[in-house]
């Protein structure tokens, strides 16, 4: 049964779906029932525009394990970025 | 069952009925042809939506000879494809119970007054469905039998309670007064056999009418032949477990 842990923050950025590019408001982080990976449960993560319909969605789903590796390499780059003099901060 | 001399037919599509509150909602209905009376199934949709796989499951059902209804848990929170109106719904926290038990009486009213049903009917769902169909069996008077598929969070912790799911389905085990079908699959993680074992216990102190199947190798979902989970020997007795017990308890 779907555990219905659902996190969710606003987001400024851009995503491409299946229209092509759209404007991001918000993400959803769920660690539910994925559509497609092959495990019972997943970290699932939707970067959506509810403005433009539901179908304004880039979907990734992750295991677990995937989603700490993703959050560690941001990390990393937003580490590196910070130090780098070509980055401004935005 | 089926044999290859009869002329059978089918037919299938959407409808529009009152859900909960009245509120119009998209449904899908599937029904054999011929003049019945039929017994009838409301199905009642899994997290994933409205998708192609309940499509079938109606149509499987109304292969067997029942009026099939299965309306669209999610017809108020947006239309799209069944994914990302799903993933809206999720992010919300799914749909309220009320609303899902409301959407299964509307479902249920329309099926029965038609002309050609039996007056009897069942309610069927997996995953939150099965959830859902318990539910719904437990607080409405409208249902003869249902099937619980891997009904997980029947048995919820207190912090798990939310506005939109404020009581834990087991709470309301008294009120069951129909034929119960449970299936579950021992490696699921939701409910897990302890919880099954817990949900069996209640409903037999309780003195309930109750049939519970537990698959040694099959996890959450095993149904589902378009999901890895998917477990053909366990899925087929399953199939076989749910329309001898309906056919029990809806002729």
């Amino acid at each position: 049964m779907c555990t219905m842990i659902c996190e969710t923050t606003e987001l400024e950025g851009s995503a491409k779906g299946q229209k092509g590019w759209f404007k991001l408001k918000k993400v959803n982080v769920t660690y539910d029932h994925p559509f497609n990976a092959p495990w019972e449960y997943g970290i699932n993560i939707d970067f959506v525009n509810p403005d433009m319909g539901v179908g304004s969605r880039v979907a990734v789903e992750l295991s677990a394990q995937s989603a700490k590796e993703l959050i560690e390499t941001i990390t990393a780059a937003l580490k590196r970025g910070a130090i780098d003099p070509q980055i401004k901060t935005q | 069952m089926y044999t290859t001399d009869q002329f059978e037919g089918m037919v299938a599509g959407t409808i529009t009925i009152e859900g909960d509150q009245g509120q119009k909602i998209n449904t899908y209905f599937a029904r054999p042809e011929g003049p019945g009376p039929f017994p009838s199934i409301v199905l009642i949709h899994h997290l994933p939506g409205w998708d192609e796989l309940y499509r079938e499951f109606t149509r499987k059902f109304a292969h067997h000879g029942y009026l099939a209804i299965s309306p669209d848990l999610y017809s108020r929170e947006a239309k799209g494809a069944p994914e990302d109106v799903a993933a809206a719904v999720r992010a919300e926290g799914g749909v309220s119970d009320a609303q899902a038990i409301g959407d299964a009486l509307g479902a249920a009213k329309y099926i029965l007054s038609l002309p050609n049903s039996n007056k009897k009917v069942g309610v069927f769902g997996t995953c939150s469905g099965g959830r859902h169909a318990f539910l719904a069996a437990c607080k409405l008077d409208i249902f003869n039998a249902v099937i619980e598929c891997w009904g997980g969070n029947v048995i919820m912790e207190d912090s798990q309670l939310t506005k939109k799911q404020p009581v834990s389905p087991n709470k309301f085990t008294e009120d069951l007064n129909i034929p119960i079908l449970g299936l579950f699959g021992n490696l699921d993680q939701s409910p897990t056999a302890a919880q099954v074992n817990q949900h069996e216990l209640e409903l037999k102190t309780a003195g309930k009418k109750y049939e519970f199947h537990r698959y040694e190798e099959a996890g959450h979902g095993f149904v589902y032949y378009d999901r890895p989970l998917y477990h053909q020997s366990s899925a087929i007795d399953a199939w076989d477990k749910m329309f001898n017990f309906l056919s029990k308890n809806l002729s």
